[in-house]
């Protein structure tokens, strides 16, 4: 008798996403449904967020990250002078390899470059490369897995195949010969001929374009597969019996039931793309130098191990940054998702 | 009925890949000859494109390359002089297969039992400190983990060999090295489906009918648990295959990753094209089987 209560209930819980678009069910309703007087979904969510320590403390960090990343160019501009000079991330020196201290807090590099700068220099472009790659394939990813999913038939295979396709490219080869094609196209257009500096910008917006191209296939499969098994539910057959379209289901039925895994799987995506960009410039294929990016540190630091000396602030600094960022990112991931998700409570 | 079709359906898939990996190869500026040490006479290099048949339009190349490929001939690499590409493939693939069937092996060994565990005590320190091990295995990179292994086990503690590919000894720190990461996402998708299940109706169900806690979260919640795993495995293993050429880079391996990354550098169209496809005849193997999977665990999923 409970399983069969809870069956019918379904379908009517409230539900964060979908409320407070909902003014077909008609405010009476709403207050039937749900007696007590409420804050709002968002507050609710927001209050659950709160609670959640790791989280919060994630949120934190990433913020001062940003602010440091924002604000440590302008503090160089206008402090100018040794101070400016010292901590410029692109000024060669005689300083080399000097460890952490009073003037260099991370170091120097093998060029006597300030370690310190060249980090928060480098957070920029590994950041912004995550950002807009995993922005690109969440668009791309659940537009791609719901269609599919719900239409099914001839059109879930046309998707699906196209997926396929894409898939059996071997993703870094994909992204290499890509990246190499249009870096050379690139290399010999009139429009940059004359900037290298330009260009370099031009390669981290082919950072954007491959990466995104490669990372919505998985996102896509797995919106797919969670479709399926959650079109053939009681509810949806609900509201297709009361008329409901395909969009309307989709949009009010399917898409916040996957919100869930979309997600926990978007806070795997962002720093799984800071990964992977770290991972091609790690390579020498991402971010050009002069630029630097995570990967391209690390690299540098790597390349330096010998058995003799070890110059472990040029390992350390840069992937601990580098780890404690994609680190505070997942657990920013799931505290949004805890706090969005009404099932897990 | 349905699988059947799709493997039939598997030879254009392949023929459109290697359509598009030749195309894609090709469009970039620049041709395997670039890097010559001295700069070749162009009668040289005259002679050297047509000896490789370059000089023709690329879809008569096209055309040729599909000839030998009938015959199961990759072609010969443009780079690696007196190498044919089966000779590469057959030198490489058993390494690479090998660790990277060993790298899944360890990430599924260690991945499912965790997430199982961590959703098991969910919101004990149990779980806290499991999923941040998952949590932070996921974070850090290969290229990170390798030189730290390296330098603790090999070079501080004298455990383990540095590199190379010879003994079974040989084999433990780049397993751990590529799986690592791998384990630590398995961990957190199982223990998501875990969390999922045990809230469905029929796990409520089968707990009100008095089933045990252990044999209800394993034989019911898991089955259903595993799911994003399974789905996520064919990627991942096709991933451990042939992706690992960093690790194989730095610990000295010889397998195909390393021919992978140079190749399309090189510009070495045959290799890149022939590598391309095995990998994608291996991937396209592999979703098949993780669909069929899926028919098995989870009635609801159709396939028609």
């Amino acid at each position: 008798m409970r399983v069969e209560g809870q069956k019918t209930e379904a379908p009517v819980i409230p539900d964060p996403v979908s409320q407070p678009s909902t003014p077909w069910r008609g405010e009476a309703e709403r207050r039937r449904l749900n007696p007590q007087p409420q804050s709002s979904p968002g507050q609710r969510a927001w209050q659950r967020f709160r609670q959640n320590r790791a989280a919060v403390i994630s949120a934190c960090y990433l913020a001062f990250l940003l602010m440091a990343l924002v604000a440590w160019p302008i503090v160089l501009k206008v402090s100018g002078g040794t101070f400016a000079q010292i901590h410029n991330p692109d000024r060669l020196s005689d300083a080399q390899f000097a460890p952490p201290g009073a003037q260099h807090w991370f170091g120097t590099d093998v060029h006597g470059r300030d370690v310190f700068s060249r980090v928060l220099f480098g957070a920029q472009i590994s950041l912004l490369v995550g950002i807009v790659g995993a922005g690109v394939s969440l668009v791309i990813g659940v537009l791609w897995g719901a269609i599919a999913g719900y239409v099914g038939g001839r059109v879930d295979s046309l998707l699906m195949r196209v997926v396929d396709v894409l898939y059996s490219l071997p993703t870094i080869i994909f992204v290499i010969v890509l990246l190499t094609t249009l870096g050379e196209l690139l290399k010999q257009s009139h429009f940059v001929e004359n900037s290298p500096a330009l260009t370099r910008q031009l390669r981290v917006v082919l950072l954007f374009v491959g990466l995104g191209a490669v990372s919505w296939l998985t996102m896509a499969r797995i919106v797919r597969g969670q479709v399926l098994s959650l079109r053939t539910r009681a509810f949806v057959e609900a509201s297709r019996a009361l008329g409901g379209g395909p969009v309307r289901i989709l949009a009010r039925h399917i898409i916040p039931n996957v919100f869930g895994v979309v997600i926990t799987y978007l806070a795997l995506t962002v720093p799984a793309i800071v990964l992977y960009e770290s991972f091609l410039s790690y390579l020498g294929l991402g971010v050009q130098p002069p630029m630097a990016s995570w990967g391209t540190l690390i690299a540098e630091g790597v390349s330096q191990i010998n058995p003799i000396r070890i110059y472990w602030w040029l390992i350390a600094f840069p992937s601990g940054v580098l780890v404690t960022t994609l680190l505070a990112l997942n657990f920013l991931g799931d505290g949004l998702r805890d706090a969005w998700d009404v099932k897990s409570k | 009925m349905y699988f059947l079709k799709r493997l039939i359906f598997a030879i254009p898939l392949l023929l459109v890949i290697s359509a598009l990996a030749f195309v894609l190869v090709r469009l970039a500026p620049g041709g395997p000859f670039d890097r010559e040490r001295a700069p070749a006479s162009p009668e040289i290099e005259r002679h050297l494109k047509a000896r490789y048949h370059l000089d023709e339009p690329v879809w008569k190349q096209y055309f040729r390359y599909l000839g030998g490929l009938a015959h199961g001939d990759f072609g010969p690499s443009l780079k690696y002089r007196n190498h044919t590409v089966n000779d590469i493939i057959a030198q490489g693939l058993p390494v690479s297969m090998t660790l990277g069937s060993l790298a899944f092996c360890f990430a599924m060994g260690v991945g499912l039992p965790l997430g199982f565990f961590t959703a098991a005590r969910r919101g004990r320190w149990e779980d806290y400190t499991g999923s941040f091990l998952a949590m932070l295995v996921v974070c850090v990179p290969g290229f990170v983990v390798a030189p730290l292994l390296i330098l603790g086990f090999s070079i501080k503690w004298n455990l383990l060999p540095v590199a190379l590919w010879e003994s079974p000894w040989h084999a433990i720190l780049p397993t751990i090295a590529l799986g690592l990461f791998f384990a630590g996402k398995v961990a957190r998708l199982t223990r998501e489906g875990m969390l999922n299940a045990m809230q469905s109706e029929f796990v409520t169900a089968a707990r009100s009918k008095g089933l045990g806690e252990n044999s209800l979260l394993l034989k019911h919640a898991f089955r259903i648990a595993v799911l994003p795993v399974v789905s996520y495995s064919g990627p991942m293993l096709a991933d451990l295959l042939t992706g690992s050429f960093v690790i194989e880079n730095i610990f000295q391996i010889p397998g195909i990753g390393v021919f992978l990354v140079n190749s399309s550098l090189n510009r070495d169209y045959t290799v890149v094209v022939g590598l391309s496809l095995l990998y994608a005849a291996l991937l396209i193997v592999l979703n098949l089987i993780v669909d069929f999977a899926y028919t098995l665990l989870d009635p609801r999923v159709k396939y028609e």
